[in-house]
């Protein structure tokens, strides 16, 4: 394909300097206006365009890169089929690889990049590299072209009576108006109205707190000063299909502060000697929050650094959270263990238009 | 029609058959009129500068893109019920899952080549956005966005648009505690949208979230309807791009008029296709070494559990950026909560794009320009307009910045309220800090091009003259330089012109016309622009005495 050394000849005669001296045609007249446009620069030949020798190593490097490429294509099939998808490697300065992915993505790789490298090489060493101007057109239509549309439309819509017979051109706006809304009708079972649910959570009067690891029932002295707990109520199995709706509301999250360093008197009634549970669901847009900072007791959200202050009533100190964690009121029952007294007095969770 | 086609081919019999390709060729044109199209386009110029390869860049990410895309579709299984992993991957065997999360471990583990595959597609979505970024800024700084050109601006935009909420949707699918971290805030930042919000989420959801729903719904978005709109937006760009033909940098020989450059076919046929070659190559051995979205090192999502340092892909870190530095604004009113906090940055989100996408309608509104532009402008020579547009990347940079202030806490040691108290004062500064500063660079740039040209480009070689002072030689520039230097247009700053007319009767302009002529002056006044040379100036210094 690459191989024709007569057409190389002739085109690096084409190509010589003196063949090109007409190029200065667009010049015009220096002395007048010094700016002038010059005209296109005359073509300076490449090495490969006068000398036979150059071009055939190109021609030579051009196919060695398309033959890399089909080494590296036998190498990507034999990797497929010789080395197992567990095999890990250890590579410098890669570190622990799959040996699939990696012998796989590098011998694709360079199957791709060598037809690449070997294509543009050609383009750029042995393709003719002279610039040609072309004309561009204008866009706009001629003045007559334009005349003829516009006389063409008039007659069209004059024949198909658009503008005169109004009782036809209104129905027909009517029903096209109208009957996407056959479309808008459909899109209402794509989910339940929201109802109440954003408002409730699964807590109920009397529920155990369930520590999420253990899934065992919290009691009192299984939460230590400086510890962050996370609770679900009772019953529920995380194999369950609706798990996640109800956790996502209901992760509760217990901490115990000294009584007297609790600055909000309400936070220090709804809990129990010490010992608070609010909502782990940020209020800002929903995210779990997780971090705990024992000295100060404020807690942080890793999605948006949202931070609140655990012994002031949950509330934001910082970032974007708009207002304080919602608190669940605890007490211990008669067996010992920590239970809720009630659903969240308001929704858990980002706020929305209804929420008030 | 077609006895005529007989009676052609019998006529040609005689001189024997057609080769093959011809043949082919012919009974092509018969149905399709192959012939008339590659009359106009096979040997089509096209212009040569390195930025022009930015588009063909995003061009070749996407068709990548599809290929893998298709690939992943037969072996990903868009649905949320839950099941037990039970694959090779010890640290998760027993753990509950969707099956998204769970066919996607399938793909990374034990389809061979599915880890590769997935980590293309993933990374070809990385560099195709960062493509249209990049190639978006290259249009926007040499201005070839100008007529006739500001539909295919559009188009583009759109694109650049549509291709974040792909790579969202699409990075959302394997239900990994990353992004269901991010389809959470997703759903938070719904639920602020005033009135309607909380509707639309649980129509999205299908109920409260999660919900079983939005990874079917999600794929079926992100594997059909996006694309698909994608490709139209895409080969339309394209259509555009070859019926506008390119524009190319102003030097000698070019022209408003002209394009200049090499031929479809074969120049350009072997590099553009070569390089969407290089482009796959590079890729594929990008996705060799460098892991990205390693979800069993996430684990599946669950709503109470979350990782530190969430951070979403890159393209999304500007909305990150402007929902963590706002600050926590609520009203109550009325019953009713309007979360400022979370739907100012929803809009804001809006705005910061809209800005960019409609510049092109505001400048040639002001400039009042109806001709068609196809030389690049060199930036330096629209100081107004290079400014504007650093500005806005600085803006953007500023919100990247936000998005992941978290990082940049921990990895300066700086305290991450530091961090976005420094991003919330930024948002306001650093824009105008980077408009002033760039614009006063554009002129000392266009002062500098003024003085090449008049006393010649500075050589290096010193020189002492007879009287001992020293002087540096300058040479004159040849005629292509000047050429380029001078090329361009200079608007003229649109005036409001006199109050009366000279009847005597009050033209009096409207506050529309008003503020068009203050961004005029604005854009292309005194402040704004350094008059460029005249041959007049040119020859008064090159004939004098004081030439040296």
């Amino acid at each position: 394909m690459s191989s024709h050394p007569g057409s190389h000849e002739d085109m690096s005669e084409e190509n010589l300097p003196s063949e090109r001296s007409d190029a200065h045609d667009g010049a015009v007249a220096v002395a007048e206006d010094p700016f002038a446009d010059p005209g296109l620069p005359p073509h300076q030949p490449r090495r490969q365009d006068i000398d036979e020798r150059a071009a055939r190593r190109s021609e030579r490097a051009v196919a060695f890169m398309f033959t890399l490429s089909m080494v590296a294509t036998l190498g990507f099939i034999a990797a497929y089929s010789l080395i197992p998808p567990s095999k890990i490697v250890y590579i410098f300065p890669f570190g622990h690889v799959s040996a699939l992915n990696f012998s796989l993505g590098w011998s694709l790789g360079v199957a791709l990049f060598c037809i690449g490298a070997g294509a543009v090489h050609w383009a750029r060493t042995l393709m003719s590299d002279v610039e040609m101007p072309q004309e561009r057109h204008p866009i706009e239509a001629e003045p007559e072209v334009k005349q003829k549309v516009l006389a063409d439309f008039r007659q069209g819509a004059s024949e198909s009576q658009f503008g005169r017979r109004k009782l036809i051109r209104n129905t027909m706006f009517g029903a096209l108006a109208m009957v996407p809304l056959a479309g808008v009708v459909l899109l209402r079972d794509l989910g339940p109205m929201p109802g109440t649910s954003l408002r409730h959570t699964a807590w109920r009067k009397g529920m155990q707190l369930i520590n999420v690891n253990t899934n065992l029932p919290l009691r009192p002295e299984d939460v230590g000063v400086g510890s962050l707990t996370f609770a679900q109520p009772p019953g529920l199995n995380d194999n369950s299909d609706d798990y996640d709706d109800v956790i996502a509301k209901a992760a509760l999250m217990i901490v115990r502060l000294k009584p007297e360093d609790i600055k909000d008197k309400r936070e220090a009634d709804w809990g129990h000697e010490g010992i608070v549970a609010f909502s782990k669901i940020c209020t800002h847009v929903g995210c779990p929050i997780s971090l705990y900072e024992q000295q100060t007791h404020h807690v942080l959200c890793p999605c948006h650094q949202s931070t609140f202050d655990l012994s002031d009533g949950g509330r934001v100190i910082f970032g974007p959270a708009g207002h304080a964690l919602p608190q669940l009121r605890i007490s211990v029952n008669d067996k010992g263990y920590l239970e809720a007294l009630g659903d969240f007095t308001e929704p858990v969770g980002p706020s929305f238009w209804e929420r008030g | 029609m077609s006895t005529t086609n007989h009676a052609t081919d019998d006529a040609s019999a005689p001189r024997g058959k057609a080769p093959a390709g011809e043949r082919l060729a012919d009974w092509a044109d018969g149905r399709l009129g192959v012939y008339s199209l590659a009359k106009a386009n096979m040997r089509k110029i096209f212009p040569d500068h390195w930025s022009f390869m930015l588009g063909e860049i995003c061009l070749y990410s996407f068709m990548i893109i599809i290929m893998t895309g298709v690939y992943l579709t037969l072996f990903f299984h868009p649905s949320m019920n839950e099941v037990t992993y039970s694959g090779p991957y010890v640290p998760l065997q027993g753990i509950r899952m969707s099956e998204a999360f769970n066919s996607t471990m399938n793909i990374s583990f034990e389809v061979r080549g599915g880890l590769l595959i997935r980590q293309i597609h993933h990374w070809s979505a990385v560099v195709f956005i960062a493509g249209m970024f990049v190639h978006m800024m290259r249009v926007f700084f040499t201005g070839a966005f100008r007529k006739p050109r500001e539909v295919n601006w559009m188009f583009g935009f759109l694109l650049f648009v549509l291709g974040m909420f792909t790579g969202f949707t699409g990075y959302s699918l394997p239900d990994d505690l990353l992004s269901g971290t991010g389809v959470r805030f997703m759903e938070g930042a719904i639920l602020s949208v005033p009135i309607v919000g909380t509707y639309l989420s649980f129509f999205l959801f299908g109920g409260q979230f999660p919900g079983h729903d939005f990874v079917a719904r999600f794929y079926t978005i992100h594997i059909l309807l996006l694309p698909g709109i994608m490709a139209g937006l895409l080969v339309a760009h394209l259509i555009l791009v070859f019926y506008h033909k390119h524009t190319q940098f102003p030097g000698p020989g070019r022209t408003e008029k002209n394009v200049v450059g090499m031929p479809l076919m074969p120049v350009y046929m072997a590099k553009a296709g070569g390089f969407f070659f290089l482009v796959f190559g590079v890729i594929a051995a990008v996705a060799a070494v460098a892991s990205i979205n390693p979800i069993w090192e996430f684990g599946p999502y669950r709503p109470d559990q979350v990782s530190t340092g969430a951070q979403p892909d890159w393209y999304m870190g500007m909305a990150e950026g402007l929902i963590r530095a706002m600050p926590g604004w609520e009203i109550n009113f009325w019953g009713h909560t309007l979360q400022l906090g979370v739907f100012i940055p929803l809009v804001l989100f809006g705005v910061v794009l809209a800005v960019m996408a409609l510049w092109p309608f505001i400048e040639s509104w002001v400039t009042g320009d109806k001709s068609e532009h196809h030389l690049a402008d060199r930036p330096r020579n629209a100081p107004t307009r290079t400014a504007f547009g650093a500005a806005w990347v600085a803006w953007y940079m500023v919100l990247l910045l936000g998005g992941g202030n978290d990082i940049a806490a921990t990895h300066f040691h700086l305290s991450i309220n530091a961090v976005t108290w420094f991003v919330r004062i930024s948002f306001f500064v650093i824009p105008v800090l980077t408009f002033v500063a760039t614009k006063r660079i554009c002129m000392g740039l266009q002062r500098r091009d003024k003085d090449k040209v008049l006393h010649g480009r500075e050589t290096g070689v010193i020189k002492r003259l007879p009287h001992g002072e020293f002087v540096e030689v300058h040479a004159p520039l040849d005629q292509g330089q000047m050429y380029t230097l001078t090329q361009h247009v200079q608007h003229q700053p649109f005036e409001l012109g006199e109050e009366v007319d000279e009847n005597g009767v009050r033209r009096k302009a409207g506050p529309v016309t008003k503020l068009r002529s203050k961004l005029s002056q604005g854009m292309y006044g005194e402040g704004s622009q350094i008059p460029k040379p005249t041959a007049e100036e040119h020859a008064e210094i090159t004939s004098g005495h004081g030439h040296h």
